[in-house]
């Protein structure tokens, strides 16, 4: 189906969402193409291509909501599902707060050119990506005769995405993204097969790391983890590698949305305006980063992409609001959901934050764990190494660090200067001071 | 190849429904198999799949959203020694599945391979049952069970300021078919009501949940399960307003009877699946016959519990679902097989072969998994522990199954000094090593409880339906997540 018979799908069902009774509808109709190869004992493991669409029908049918999703694209199939989707749609309870956003918040629209489509990603050849599986395969294998095995995996995907509202909001997002990933594990010889793994994502082709790099560094990562050992329960200096700390931006950005203050389910509810972190945490939601992962001209609603600062020097600036609850709390919606989120980044990397650490931890990775949003505690396994006078001692594990919130955030001293590039969260290697963790 | 009406088994009928409602032929079938084996793959299966999920939920004393999502299509996977090649199709049409069929084929290279020439259905047991199949049941009959526990649960205390409830059904038509001329179709209900509250005193809140599930239909949501969903939502939210952190560090846990399962998927169920130990990275690798655990402890994985979350009458590349010893008397028994493995191992498969949907591979996973009761009562293991942990409910676990690192999340529990339960304790991680904690299993509960919520694992992207289940078990050390003693 090429575009124009999209949009013209995307038209017929909301006229006949509308003829079968809906008020208003939102119709949002997404296509993928992806491909996924992965490598393993010299030889391809596995490989996958598909072809997806995606169907999604909101209803506002006289204060009444519901939300459907198909991926059968059969017009006389859509019939009757689009007329069973209203029909059930009566039986609900009015909801005065569920409209379509005002109209007043798709004005505006950037036109900006994102670079999230980069065109060289569908020219990709199978060969190509043979090439760079084998490649990065190999490197983790040259690493050491202690490995034991190396999987090598790259995919990519092209979405393209369209959107229709019927009270005038109508957009079109196309994306593209690669990835290359290489999970390591060794032999400790003493009957643990330590792991670990590298990964990139990226929208450009050409800013995929070299396939050795990652495959290097997966290997190397592995090969550091033989001998981990649980060291003592106490207070120790945090460094939290940036691959690792987008886990504790997650525990924050729960109960900044508005769906979590409405609901009394945030530990920040009534913290606008005050002191949440440490006076060097300044964050920006950004949507217009060149080549950005979560970079959109418009969000999920059809909201137009803004930039804003949502903590500044540790103070909440604003919560992420969308229409729904936005309207329950009186607020005025700004968007629900994170596109990329920035930091005001320090001036050295986590490698020079280390020497001035006398006991420390360094943390590589979270293991498992999980955050309450109404209370702000949090509990989380961790891996990584010890840090004593300055320098790398033992690897460790099976240790947990708990706390809350607010006070470990205040602990916050330095932020790293390497922003964590694949992910939306772009976050940096973090130091917290004096924190409690569990161990023997 | 056939099938004639009049002299229809009714194994055959069935059969006959099931490729009416995905309109597609035994014929058309085979063809496609051709052309997934035509580069010379060793065997090649088709997945074909309609679900639809239905969810439904109250907020702010309203039922005031409904949700819907249907999926439609059908996976081809070709195999070739450990190799596996992929596709799917969401348009089941000829043209459109030997397209398909066609990329999968690529994973091999070799001389081309003949389709069965016949193909025989299989006659499955049925472990989920159900009286009303749940496209029968319309939304305004599910309505009231959310309206009823709301009340129940704003009725039953007064620190209660937020409710939300939430119930899901699901519908799966499943069918396969297999170059080794085997032909399974399943039909696989899912439901899930769930409760959740926010309670407030002197200015703190405090959040929980509690959810029942199961391969059932609506006959599973009695008057009694009204009741408990209310109750219990309510009662674990309030008693976080008591709980403390516990002083972090090694300690003796006891695991209730019930959900503490999750520490056998974590600590031993991930690491038995066959795909990781072929690999040779999981911690169990070469370990089978060994002993791993005191006498008294075994462990299986199942999937014939009637109704369960993770029960299959048949697993996803149409074998034959079972109980699986993982651990018998201490000694490691068996991995988790798939087709693969069991092909790598010589062994047969044990039904462990399992998908999200016809959009992915199969891969070896988990279904029910729990160890069988052991020769002491829960009382006489709490009042064997000086200073320690009462684990009883959990939100999530993770494991590094080559390290064998593995960890669990306690939503409450309590602490046990001097033999007593005292002080409710709250959000706190377990961490722990597979192999270690199993050996440390000392005392095994005669007490075993299946999980009753719903719990989904996730591996490879993947998430798939499970249940778990526990006697009350004591470990004997193992970090806790707390502050400073």
């Amino acid at each position: 189906m090429d575009n124009k018979h999209r949009w013209d799908l995307a038209g017929w069902v909301a006229e006949r969402a509308r003829q079968a009774g809906a008020g208003d509808v939102a119709v949002n109709l997404g296509v993928s193409r992806e491909v996924e190869v992965s490598h393993r004992d010299g030889k391809v493991e596995n490989l996958k291509e598909s072809a997806q669409n995606t169907l999604q029908l909101e209803i506002y049918a006289s204060g009444r909501y519901s939300a459907h999703a198909t991926n059968d694209l059969r017009r006389q199939t859509l019939e009757k599902f689009i007329a069973s989707a209203v029909a059930m749609t009566r039986y609900l309870t009015e909801d005065p707060y569920r409209r379509l956003p005002d109209p007043s918040l798709y004005q505006g629209r950037s036109d900006a050119d994102l670079q999230i489509h980069d065109p060289a990603i569908a020219t990709l050849t199978i060969e190509e990506r043979l090439r760079r599986v084998r490649e990065a395969e190999a490197a983790a294998r040259a690493v050491s005769d202690r490995i034991i095995s190396a999987t090598a995996s790259t995919s990519d995907a092209q979405q393209e995405n369209l959107k229709l509202h019927s009270n005038g909001f109508s957009g079109e997002q196309r994306e593209a993204y690669c990835t290359l990933a290489v999970e390591a594990t060794v032999d400790d010889r003493h009957g643990g097969r330590p792991e670990d793994f590298a990964y990139a994502v990226t929208r450009r082709l050409a800013d995929l790391p070299a396939a050795a790099a990652v495959g290097e560094e997966a290997a190397r990562r592995a090969l550091a983890k033989i001998g981990q050992v649980k060291i003592s329960t106490g207070t120790y200096d945090l460094l939290v590698e940036n691959r690792a700390a987008g886990r504790l931006i997650s525990a924050v950005l729960g109960p900044m949305s508005a769906r979590s203050v409405q609901q009394k389910n945030s530990c920040l509810d009534g913290k606008l305006g005050k002191k949440i972190a440490s006076e060097k945490l300044t964050a920006a939601d950004d949507p217009f980063i060149s080549g950005g992962l979560g970079s959109r001209l418009f969000d999920s609603e059809g909201i137009s992409a803004r930039k804003r600062t949502m903590i500044e020097a540790g103070v909440l600036k604003q919560f992420y609001i969308d229409n729904y609850y936005g309207r329950k709390l009186g607020w005025k919606p700004t968007g629900g959901s994170l596109s990329n989120l920035g930091f005001s980044l320090g001036l050295r990397p986590l490698s020079d934050m280390i020497r001035e650490v006398k006991k420390g931890v360094w943390i590589e990775n979270f293991i498992g764990g999980n955050s309450n949003a109404t209370t702000g505690d949090f509990s989380f396994g961790l891996m990584g190494f010890e840090i004593v006078d300055g320098a790398l001692a033992r690897p460790v594990n099976e240790m947990n660090l708990t706390g809350n919130l607010e006070s470990f955030w205040n602990r916050l001293v330095e932020l790293g200067s390497d922003a964590f590039a694949y992910s939306p969260v772009r976050v940096p290697s973090l130091w917290f001071k004096e924190i409690e963790l569990s161990g023997l | 190849m056939s099938l004639n009406p009049k002299e229809a088994s009714p194994l055959e009928a069935k059969l006959k429904e099931y490729l009416e409602h995905f309109g597609v032929g035994l014929e058309t079938i085979r063809q496609v198999l051709a052309v997934a084996l035509e580069k010379g793959g060793d065997y090649a299966d088709l997945y074909f799949q309609h679900s639809v999920v239905n969810h439904l939920v109250l907020e702010d004393n309203a039922v005031n959203r409904a949700f819907t999502n249907v999926d439609y299509g059908v996976g081809i996977r070709v195999v070739r020694g450990d190799q596996t090649g992929y596709s799917f199709s969401e348009i089941i049409e000829p043209e459109a599945m030997k397209s398909a069929a066609r990329t999968a084929a690529a994973i091999a290279s070799g001389k081309r391979r003949l389709p069965p020439a016949d193909m025989t259905p299989r006659s499955l047991p049925d472990q989920y049952p159900i009286k009303t199949p749940w496209e029968d049941v319309p939304v305004e009959r599910k309505i009231p069970f959310l309206q009823e526990i709301n009340s129940r649960v704003f009725a039953l205390d007064r620190r209660v300021i937020k409710s939300r409830i939430s119930f899901s059904d699901e519908t799966s038509f499943i069918l396969m078919a297999t170059s080794d001329g085997r032909l399974a179709f399943d039909f696989q209900p899912m439901t899930q009501l769930a409760a959740s509250c926010t309670a407030e005193e002197n200015g703190r809140r405090e959040q929980n949940h509690f959810d029942l599930a199961g391969r059932q239909g609506i006959e599973f949501y009695t008057p009694e399960a009204v009741e408990r969903l209310a109750n219990e939502a309510v009662r674990r939210t309030v008693a976080l307003f008591e709980a403390v952190k516990p002083a972090g560090g090694e300690m003796a846990v006891v695991l209730a009877a019930g959900s503490s399962g999750i520490l056998l998927h974590e600590a031993i169920g991930h690491g038995m699946e066959a795909d990781f130990n072929r690999k040779q990275i999981s911690i169990f690798s070469d370990k089978i016959g060994r002993p791993v655990a005191e006498k008294f402890v075994s462990i299986v994985d199942d999937g014939t519990n009637p109704h369960l979350r993770g029960s299959i009458n048949v697993d996803d590349e149409a074998n034959d679902s079972q109980k699986t010893f993982l651990v018998e008397n201490g000694v490691l028994c068996s991995y988790l097989h798939d087709r693969i493995s069991a092909r790598h191992y010589r062994v047969r498969p044990t039904g462990s072969g399992r998908r999200e949907s016809f959009r992915f591979m199969v891969l070896p996973r988990m279904r029910n998994t729990y160890m069988l009761p052991g020769p002491h009562t829960s009382e006489e293991i709490v009042r064997s522990v000086k200073r320690g942990l009462y684990a009883e409910t959990f939100a999530n676990g993770e494991v590094y199954i080559g390290a064998g690192d593995f960890t669990f999340y306690v939503k409450s529990g309590a602490l046990i000094e001097n033999g007593k339960i005292t002080r409710p304790v709250k959000d706190i991680n377990i961490i722990g090593n597979g192999p270690k904690v199993l050996s440390q299993v000392v005392m095994v509960g005669d007490d075993l409880r299946m999980a009753e919520g719903g719990w989904t694992c996730g591996k490879n992207g993947q998430g798939v339906p499970v249940s778990m289940g526990l006697p009350t078990v004591k470990v004997a050390a193992i970090t806790v997540g707390g502050m400073c003693g």
